[in-house]
């Protein structure tokens, strides 16, 4: 497992230098709005992987409620975490993209304002996880991110079921896409995906380890001879 | 349309730019846990 690491980092990076040329040189300009049409292949994969991350969120919330294995809740944590990152990245460039196309930094349109209802969810959840020392954390944790997988759908399907000032989906719904961007498009989500897999299993690493320091700490606390000051 | 430009390389930069950062948090935190447990382990 260790060996597969920097080979699919390896593989990661040229995936990601690859998307990069397709995004900025390959893929065709678009007429309306020009070169800064671009943003959408960094903008809509960043919202998909979020959504996909905070889905395996979902099921391993479910699956700790149930079984209460560390590993689930582990899962659980890490992918709330990049899940908040990828749609953090989400949430800032679809206002630089706005700004120079709809004339304004932001409306509060159904699919914007669900948007950013469900990353606040999840910022609440990381909170959650990092401020309460309590031995149910995880169960509430758990708890919360199953009501915040909800919102997932809500948000994705937002641009079907009202008016909204975004565009209207690319694939299905009302909107269409140039093959070649779809292309692009779909290289870049590709690309990203793996990028999300190798920070997720970095993070999975980090927390194993953070839990290793802190039952070392636990345990020399045990060990401590009675009557000593710590 | 050349202005605009500027706004595509932002987007681009902000993406690279948190990206990075988180990154290097969890090197970082990774790196600092890795000495507290070496120290823990000498200490026993």
């Amino acid at each position: 497992m260790k060996r597969l690491f920097p080979i699919l980092g390896v593989v990661t990076a040229v995936l990601l230098v690859y998307a990069l040329y397709m995004a900025l040189i390959w893929a065709p300009t678009e007429q309306t709005m020009g070169n800064v049409q671009r943003i959408f292949y960094y903008h809509v994969p960043s919202a998909l992987i979020g959504f996909m991350l905070f889905f395996v969120n979902f099921g391993a919330s479910v699956f700790y409620l149930i079984k209460r294995k560390q590993a689930a809740d582990i899962v659980a944590l890490v992918t709330a975490e990049v899940g908040v990152v990828f749609l953090t990245v989400n949430l800032v460039t679809g206002p630089i993209w706005a700004r120079p196309v709809w004339g304004i930094w932001w409306t509060w349109d159904m699919r914007l304002t669900s948007t950013l209802v469900l990353w606040l969810i999840y910022v609440s959840y990381l909170f959650l996880r990092r401020f309460s020392s309590s031995g149910e954390t995880p169960t509430l944790a758990a708890a919360l991110a199953v009501l915040g997988a909800l919102c997932v759908p809500f948000v994705y399907f937002s641009i079907w079921f009202f008016r909204t000032q975004h565009p209207q989906p690319v694939m299905g719904g009302g909107g269409s896409i140039d093959p070649r961007m779809l292309h692009v498009l779909l290289i870049n989500w590709l690309a990203f995906s793996c990028f999300a897999f190798l920070v997720c299993w970095s993070r999975y690493r980090l927390e194993v380890l953070q839990r290793e320091v802190d039952q070392a700490h636990a345990l020399e606390s045990l060990m401590a001879p009675r009557g000593s000051v710590r | 349309m050349k202005g605009n430009n500027a706004y595509l390389f932002a987007a681009y930069a902000v993406t690279w730019i948190i990206h990075i950062t988180y990154l290097a948090t969890i090197v970082s935190r990774y790196s600092r846990l890795k000495r507290e447990i070496g120290n823990l382990r000498k200490n026993r």
